[in-house]
């Protein structure tokens, strides 16, 4: 279990123990002749209730609901009822809920459970994230799981397609038996290129790199053979500590990345906070959107200190391997352009002061249509592109793809969505500048034939995605790409480029 | 004679959070009732309800009492708890 869901549980604890919770609950008993689980109700909701109503402060309403968990721990115990607990499930079953906590999935034994399958939640919610990296198939958001499915039922959950079958006949079954075995054969066979250069058919050589997150994501990076990190989101920093961290705290970060990927290109892409990643120990102003609010960038031109000790971290970690940075959330040239003079200030300081610095390069995170409209002027200051294709389509198509009523209008392969990013893409090169691209389409086997047609020069994802992305670009003749994406880019609809796709390729 | 003392909140999250857990922590270490008054309200100081129903903001000014046979070892512990955390001056 990681430190931050630890600090649940710790939480949780010091709830338990609170004296003047216990002291009230006791009080009630004796003074009003209720029962244990009356008072416990009484005296809880009075908690819960304070807490909610106080509106403006997140933190708060998380906070009930703690007291509403721990709330229903003591209840079970109470009335003698057993709460069902995931961490003793001990014969193969797949899990049906109406949804899981992070707490229920981190349980979770991989030996036992075979897939998940619940009502709610969504593929960015930390159930999902954490069933992703237990490597157990997982279905969310399928509404009618726990209405549909019944005790005792053989369920089949297919986590590539999200198709699952209730009660198949023996026929059905013995092909799901083999195409699970056929995929773990493809596995064997795609680690065999771990310390393969990515090429493609026609030898032509693109970079494959990794996403992550903090230092401790190195192992898998390694394992699966990037060949860079495309995008080190330094937000994680901030997130999992309980203060701004130090220059120190960022340096020694950076240091170990870049360290570990011995002279291999490191992105690292300055703070993105705001939106939907809050501090506890920092408030940001509450706001209507916060997607289209204060962060990422805005934040840091607006309070630069916090900026400048991050900028001052990286620039003393660039002499320990090949280190790049890039700003989140660009919209104009003169974001950029200001971004550019802090980060020269504080470059030029360090310099006399005689610390040693590496050949940093400069980029930007492309994800605002904004900035991808005005690509060929940005090309001329800037170093490198990285395209975000997540904030980049929600952007464009004005939908939040975490939520089930629109998630419909996420949409990579819709051609208004490749034109932008092929857009991207040749202004770039008209400039003889590198461009990445680190958002999920970059591993997408549907998205990097086309890609590779486009020229885009590293293809940066979840590290688990890397090999079987070098294996189909062994496929891929470059030429035939181009062709294949000119055509792609005249289509209408996102089904026709993926039916077109689909015909040249699988 | 119970010991008395005033702290003036620079905290940028107040008392939330991680400070207010490290608070009741600390003072539910030792037997003397130890209270927090702001805004003329007492809450007692071992109960992470109590304290983080108080609300209490940056630039807030409160006062923590310690009463008991330890009372002067549970100040010390508080304003050592305070002041590494960054919490007041």
């Amino acid at each position: 279990m990681g430190d931050a869901e630890a600090q649940v549980f710790e939480a949780h604890l010091m709830v338990l123990a609170d004296p003047e919770m216990s002291g009230a609950i006791k009080q009630k008993i004796a003074d009003d002749k209720i029962n244990a689980e009356q008072a416990l109700k009484e005296v809880t909701d009075n908690y819960i209730s304070m807490f909610e109503a106080m509106t403006d402060n997140a933190y708060m309403q998380e906070r009930a609901a703690d007291v509403r968990d721990v709330t229903k721990r003591i209840l079970s115990h109470l009335l003698n009822v057993n709460l069902p607990n995931p961490a003793l499930i001990n014969q193969p079953v797949v899990l049906i809920a109406k949804d899981l906590t992070p707490s229920d999935t981190a349980q979770l034994d991989r030996q036992f459970v075979q897939g998940i399958l619940t009502d709610l939640g969504g593929r960015t919610a930390h159930a999902s994230i954490m069933a992703r990296t237990l490597e157990i198939p997982a279905i969310v958001g399928s509404d009618v799981a726990t209405s549909e499915v019944c005790e005792g039922d053989m369920v089949i959950v297919n986590g590539l397609t999200g198709d699952v079958i209730v009660n198949p006949d023996d026929q059905t079954l013995a092909d799901y038996q083999q195409k699970a075995a056929d995929y773990e054969a493809q596995r064997a066979e795609w680690s065999k290129l771990k310390d393969e250069p990515s090429v493609s058919a026609d030898g032509q050589h693109f970079v494959v790199g990794a996403n992550i997150g903090a230092p401790k994501d190195m192992d898998a990076v390694l394992e699966n053979g990037a060949e860079g990190i495309g995008l080190y989101r330094t937000e994680f920093l901030y997130m999992e500590s309980d203060h701004l961290p130090t220059e120190d705290e960022q340096f020694e970060a950076y240091k170990t990345v870049v360290e570990k990927m011995a002279g291999k290109p490191v992105t690292v892409r300055t703070m993105d906070i705001g939106g939907d990643k809050h501090l506890d120990y920092w408030t940001l102003p509450q706001e209507e959107n916060p997607f289209l609010g204060y962060r990422a960038i805005r934040i840091s031109l607006d309070q630069d200190e916090i900026f400048r000790t991050q900028l001052r971290a990286l620039i003393r970690a660039s002499v320990y391997g090949e280190l790049w940075i890039m700003f989140p959330m660009i919209a104009t040239l003169a974001e950029f352009r200001a971004a550019r003079q802090i980060y020269l200030e504080e470059r030029q300081k360090l310099e006399s002061q005689g610390t040693q610095v590496g050949d940093i390069k400069l980029g930007i995170m492309v994800e605002i249509p904004a900035a991808a409209m005005l690509a060929d002027k940005f090309a001329k200051e800037v170093d490198f592109f990285s395209i975000g294709t997540n904030d980049l389509i929600g952007y464009t198509m004005a939908a939040d793809r975490g939520n089930d009523r629109v998630s419909y209008l996420y949409q990579p392969y819709n051609p208004s969505i490749l034109r932008l990013i092929n857009q991207v893409i040749q202004a770039a090169h008209q400039e003889g500048k590198f461009v990445a691209m680190c958002g999920e389409m970059a591993g997408d086997p549907i998205a990097v034939p086309l890609l590779l047609g486009m020229g885009l020069d590293e293809f940066s994802m979840s590290a688990p995605s890397i090999l079987q992305t070098r294996s189909l670009m062994k496929t891929l003749d470059t030429k035939a790409m181009a062709t294949l994406a000119q055509k792609a880019l005249d289509l209408e609809t996102n089904d026709e480029v993926v039916a077109l796709v689909k015909n040249a390729v699988h | 004679m119970a010991q008395s003392k005033d702290f003036h909140i620079i905290a940028e999250t107040g008392i939330h959070a991680r400070p207010a857990t490290l608070l009741v922590q600390a003072a539910s270490k030792f037997v003397s009732d130890v209270t927090l008054s702001y805004q003329g309200k007492d809450v007692n100081l071992k109960s992470i309800m109590g304290v983080m129903s108080l609300g209490v903001g940056q630039g807030s000014d409160v006062t923590i009492k310690t009463e008991g046979e330890d009372e002067e070892a549970a100040m010390t512990a508080i304003v050592e708890a305070m002041s590494s955390e960054g919490l007041a001056k």
